[in-house]
């Protein structure tokens, strides 16, 4: 490690491996505070890890299903045009030789797109062709880097898959152009024939020998691109396309009139370009908070603000499944980190294994939580006390609610399950379109007191036999599914009733009659009369409807919809009426915005304002309305440009800066007053000489 | 048919074969021929020779080449990135690799020169035919100057060819250089198309049929394209359309009306599909196999909605006024008690409805931001993420970066979107932005 340049202002000093790989071992010690012993921080430095890996475990495996099929037909056209380039059919021969193009619908959320392409080249690799290369617009600026990142993408990954003596051959060709890369092609297709098949490759691309694996060629960014470059490139492909069978993917994020808008028609007829639409983000969003929200498997929960800040930084700024995962590992992490209790928030019985171990410490924390205080007031004075003083006690307690409280999620996902289904199909969407909202409401208050839901409750009571019937069994479904005793129950007596519905179909059917005398009061209408006449008779039927008797169906109907209303009063309690719910539900909305949505103007603004903030010195701490001179020299310029009106007269603000530093200057800094001045005092004329003047901020 | 090639000095019998793949250019080839003299003469220095796209002018080259076996380099000039290439391809192909690489790493046109000059003289002439020369322009300016008198460069019977598909008056440099000989390949008349068209007959049928068939083509075709490479590529996609009703036995070669009713209407579903490259011609085949069950597939053109996150959607809105309305009259528009500002004063009778007609004006961050928060629900905090979107509605080629990258203090921006496409987004956020545009006031 020398220091002895004497061109350069800095030195690059690289982290030896053996000093990362202890700061790798201290890693858990982070989660240590002060007061408690390093067993519960390793603990939950383990279940937060154990957590995360689950995350990014099954979202990979979400992603590439969600993918799939998408993938699957994408293969499927590049190996059709492999093998259509092939034959020798009139048709064929005849064409124009077009360059087989796949236009990727992305969608805009950027971010997401580099897992997807990882995993398409991945596939392609497998199961194609071994000649994939990835293209970046920020590295083909010009045509040259783009044919350069080509060569050197096609003909690296071949030499990193076979042996060394290609190597000399890429560093020999000066020029890179695509006779390169053809000359490249054959001979390393021909070499390939002749290895025995399966050695080298996957068995597949092996499995025809006189068919050519392709190239594919992926452009991850279409839209940034440069037009020119772009063309220029598939114009020289297509002369070489009789040559080397290239393929070429488009990833766009717009909308597929950018290929119109990039390319002319004499470019684009050279490309038999194919559209492949992926998966909207909104429904991948979806699926990841079914997976990891609405479930009772994955005991980290969050709070509804928390939740709802996630959500509205997806909807409102980036449309990034990706960034949203980054959003609940923070919160995961932050969770374990904050949250001393947080070694409670796992699998039922590891919970309840960690509940037995419990220190007089983390009791006391207990003891302390909201939500355990409002339980305890509930109880009578003589439990009141043994639950504040006996700890072994309240283990065994804590042991039963914790019990309760899965309990709870368990029987709390299923129900607000069926409450969807039951009330998405509704006009105006009043408990929401997706289920989302609608647990964000019930996370929120007691759902079953808003407006919303009573009038949804009143249009079910409308809903025609055959919806209901079908909604029913959907949620009857979703029921048999979940395994608890609560909900075994609910699903027993949802049977029954769907059992009497059907038996309404075999007896008698009522519905006609009650249309013919709802009708017929119209039809007896005067052909002319007056509005006030109408609106009387109007009236009169109203009323008469109103009162008119309700049907066996309607009785039943109306009975459904009581247990369903039951249902939700019994088991969509909002998390804050559960004893011990803090240990689950993460809750700190301000770290979230903090860390996720970063504001820069207004940290500048604290940070010149109370400069003490960020310098943790408690020296710089002022009142309001003061300066400090030992604030640095900015802020000090800056508090006083606020003082000033619209135009700050540089002069005046120079002088106003001086008096607050001179202040300080021959004062023992130790003193209580040392470089505070109560008011000051600008002198700051509104009539200042022009050319010096500045717009206040 | 075919008339006849005809000049000393070269083998009939090839002259012949070239002839039968030339046709309808039978004039340009002698012209050419004549040009290029006996193998041994020297050729005139430099010949340029221009038509349309489609009008065979490297198709009369290559045949006339290769069919005569004359010494050739063929170079296209959107491959060569760099002189470099260039020299190198045209040293390959006269001498072998090995004379290539004798070429510095970054070869000046002495290099080249010397280099060929090393080599030994030509027997017969040699050519060097440049493919789209309009590159050339962009290029070094001595390249296009030296190559056009090679020949005395290098003391050697070399000739250049170059093919362009734009006049000669727009290459010439300002310091003037040789003149080139002009020749011209005039487009193919609608006689000729048919006429080379119908020489790719399908060959399980009648040479008969098919140029009816061609016929049928161009009568749908022939106003809105005349390129005859399209053409072609829209004969072998819809032939096979064409003899279905043959091979299912229903009608006879000879019941051409059948025919021609089976076919006209696909041909000119194709004219509004496939020839745009809405539908690419995979799709287009799957379709006729498929026949009409379902309705024809959507074209790129008409996927054109995108779906955007809030807050860019409000931000594009914002890019767009702020680069359609003048920037005196955001008082106006964004601000609560603007007072009364005089009518007659507001709208200046030139500004008005002038601003679409002009296309975007670029403007600066600030008044994007400003704009921004007037114009969007609610309080908005300016977070970063705000800023990101920013640049990633720029990488989505929605706003396009007017200054330079460099300036990071206040950048300016052009909205890049149409009326059409901001109207559908402002209406999926139901802001009225008619009512914000000074054009439409």
């Amino acid at each position: 490690m020398s220091t002895s340049s004497v061109s350069k202002g800095c030195f690059v000093f690289k982290p030896s491996p053996k000093k990362r790989k202890k700061q790798d071992l201290s890693q858990e010690s982070y989660f240590i505070h002060d007061c408690e012993g390093p067993e519960s921080g390793q603990r939950r430095f383990k279940l937060c890890q154990d957590l995360w890996n689950q995350i990014k475990t099954e979202t990979e495996v979400l992603q590439d299903e969600l993918h799939r099929k998408i993938l699957d037909s994408l293969l499927d056209f590049s190996r059709k045009c492999s093998s259509t380039r092939r034959h020798s059919d009139w048709a064929s021969q005849m064409r124009a030789s077009e360059i087989p193009t796949a236009a990727l619908m992305l969608g805009v959320n950027v971010p997401d797109h580099d897992l997807t392409f990882n995993s398409l080249s991945d596939l392609l690799r497998q199961s194609v062709t071994p000649y994939v290369v990835s293209l970046h617009a920020k590295e083909c600026g010009a045509l040259k880097h783009l044919m350069k990142r080509v060569l050197e993408g096609l003909m690296d990954t071949v030499v990193a898959v076979d042996d060394e003596d290609e190597a000399d051959q890429v560093q020999k060709s000066v020029h890179c152009s695509l006779t390169t890369l053809c000359d490249w092609y054959i001979c390393r297709t021909k070499k390939s024939s002749n290895v025995t098949p399966g050695k080298k490759r996957p068995s597949s691309v092996m499995d025809q020998p006189e068919q050519l694996p392709p190239v594919v060629v992926v452009f991850k960014d279409m839209e940034a691109f440069n037009p020119k470059v772009l063309q220029d490139f598939i114009q020289i492909c297509s002369r070489y396309i009789h040559r080397l069978p290239l393929m070429f993917i488009f990833g766009i994020a717009t909308s597929p009139s950018t290929i119109q808008h990039m390319l002319p028609h004499s470019v684009s007829s050279l490309l038999c370009i194919q559209l492949f639409q992926s998966l909207s983000c909104t429904e991948h969003l979806a699926t990841v908070i079914d997976k990891f929200i609405l479930t009772h498997h994955f005991p980290f929960k969050l709070t509804e603000k928390v939740l709802s800040v996630l959500v509205s930084i997806f909807f409102f700024h980036d449309f990034s499944v990706r960034n949203f995962i980054k959003g609940l590992q923070l919160a995961l992490l932050e969770h374990f980190y904050a949250q001393p209790l947080s070694v409670l928030c796992c699998g039922k019985e590891v919970a309840l294994r960690n509940a037995t171990q419990l220190d007089h410490s983390d009791l006391e924390r207990i003891r302390q939580l909201p939500s355990f205080k409002r339980y305890v007031e509930r109880q009578e004075a003589e439990e009141q006390v043994n639950l504040m003083k006996d700890d072994s006690y309240l283990k065994e307690v804590c042991h039963k609610l914790m019990k309760n409280l899965h309990k709870y999620h368990k029987n709390y996902y299923p129900v607000l399950r069926c409450l969807h289904t039951l009330t998405s199909a509704l006009p105006r969407h009043l408990l929401g379109k997706q289920i989302r909202e609608l647990h964000e409401t019930c996370l929120r208050s007691n759902v079953w007191e808003q407006e919303n839901y009573q009038s949804a409750m009143k249009l079910l009571k409308m809903r025609a036999k055959d919806e209901l019937l079908l909604l029913l069994q959907k949620c009857a479904e979703i029921l048999r599914s979940v395994r608890s005793k609560k909900m075994k129950n609910a699903l027993k007596q949802l049977e029954e009733l769907l059992c009497r519905f059907q038996q309404l179909d075999a007896s008698t059917d009522v519905a006609p009659i009650e249309d013919e005398c709802l009708v017929s009061p119209v039809k007896n209408l005067p052909k002319k009369t007056d509005l006030f006449q109408l609106q009387k008779t109007l009236l009169e039927m109203k009323e008469s409807r109103r009162s008119k008797k309700l049907s066996s169906f309607e009785i039943l109907r109306n009975e459904t919809v009581d247990f369903i209303d039951g249902l939700v009063r019994s088991h969509l309690w909002p998390p804050e009426s559960q004893p011990l719910h803090e240990v689950c539900y993460y809750s700190s909305v301000a770290t979230v915005k903090h860390h996720l949505n970063a504001t820069p103007r207004t940290s500048i603004q604290v940070a010149l304002s109370n400069p003490d903030h960020y310098l943790e010195n408690d020296s710089l701490k002022t009142e309001d309305g003061t300066l400090s001179s030992a604030a640095p020299d900015i802020c000090i310029a800056y508090k006083l440009h606020l003082e000033c009106g619209r135009l700050i007269n540089l002069y005046d603000w120079l002088e106003a800066y001086a008096t607050v530093v001179s202040a300080a200057e021959g004062v023992d800094p130790n003193e209580d007053a040392f470089g505070k001045v109560d008011e000051v005092n600008t002198p700051v004329s509104s009539a200042p000489c022009p050319s010096w003047s500045f717009w206040a901020l | 048919m075919t008339g006849v090639l005809e000049h000393p000095g070269y083998d009939e019998e090839r002259l012949r074969r070239a002839a039968e793949q030339l046709p309808c250019r039978e004039l340009q080839a002698g012209m050419l021929l004549s040009l290029m003299g006996e193998p041994q003469q020297y050729c005139y220095p430099s010949v340029f020779i221009y038509g349309h796209r489609a009008s065979g002018k490297s198709h009369v080259i290559n045949v006339l080449m290769k069919e005569l076996e004359l010494p050739h380099a063929t170079v296209s000039c959107v491959e060569c990135v760099s002189v470099a290439l260039l020299f190198d391809q045209v040293l390959r192909s006269f001498f072998g690799c090995d004379e290539a690489s004798l070429l510095p790493r970054s070869p000046s046109l002495t290099d080249f020169v010397r280099i060929y000059r090393q080599q030994s003289p030509a027997q017969q002439t040699r050519y060097i035919v440049v493919e789209k020369a309009e590159l050339l322009r962009d290029a070094d300016a001595n390249l296009l100057p030296a190559l056009l008198r090679l020949q005395e460069l290098v003391e050697d019977n070399v000739s250049v060819i170059l093919l362009s598909e734009i006049v000669w008056d727009t290459f010439r440099p300002n310091t003037g250089c040789f003149e080139p000989l002009l020749l011209h390949f005039p487009d193919y008349s609608k006689v000729e198309l048919q006429q080379i068209l119908s020489q790719d007959r399908h060959p399980s049928y009648s040479a008969e049929l098919y140029s009816f068939y061609v016929n049928i083509l161009l009568g749908v075709f022939y106003s809105v394209c005349r390129d005859l490479r399209e053409l072609r590529h829209l004969a072998a996609l819809n032939f096979s359309k064409f003899c279905e009703p043959l091979a299912e036995g229903k009608v006879k070669e000879t019941d051409t009306h059948k025919l021609w009713k089976n076919i006209e209407p696909h041909l000119k579903k194709a004219m509004q599909t496939v020839y745009l490259r809405e539908v690419s011609s995979l799709q287009w085949e799957q379709m006729q196999q498929t026949e009409e069950e379902t309705g024809a597939p959507k074209g790129l053109s008409a996927h054109t909605h995108v779906e955007l996150p809030f807050y860019s959607k409000f931000l594009l809105i914002a890019a767009y006024l702020a680069s359609y309305n003048p920037a005196r009259t955001d008082k106006r528009f964004f601000m609560k008690h603007h007072g009364k500002i005089k009518k007659t004063n507001f709208l200046k009778k030139n500004e008005k409805t002038t601003n679409h007609l002009l296309g975007p004006k670029p403007f600066p961050l600030d008044r994007l931001l400003a704009i921004f928060y007037s114009v969007v629900d609610g309080r908005v905090a300016p977070t970063a993420s705000i800023f990101s979107q920013i640049s990633s509605l720029v990488t989505l080629q929605l706003l396009a970066q007017v200054s330079h990258d460099d300036q990071l203090d206040s950048p300016k921006y052009k909205c890049a979107v149409s009326l059409e496409f901001i109207c559908n987004i402002s209406r999926t956020v139901n802001f009225d932005i008619m009512k914000y545009l000074y054009d439409f006031l």
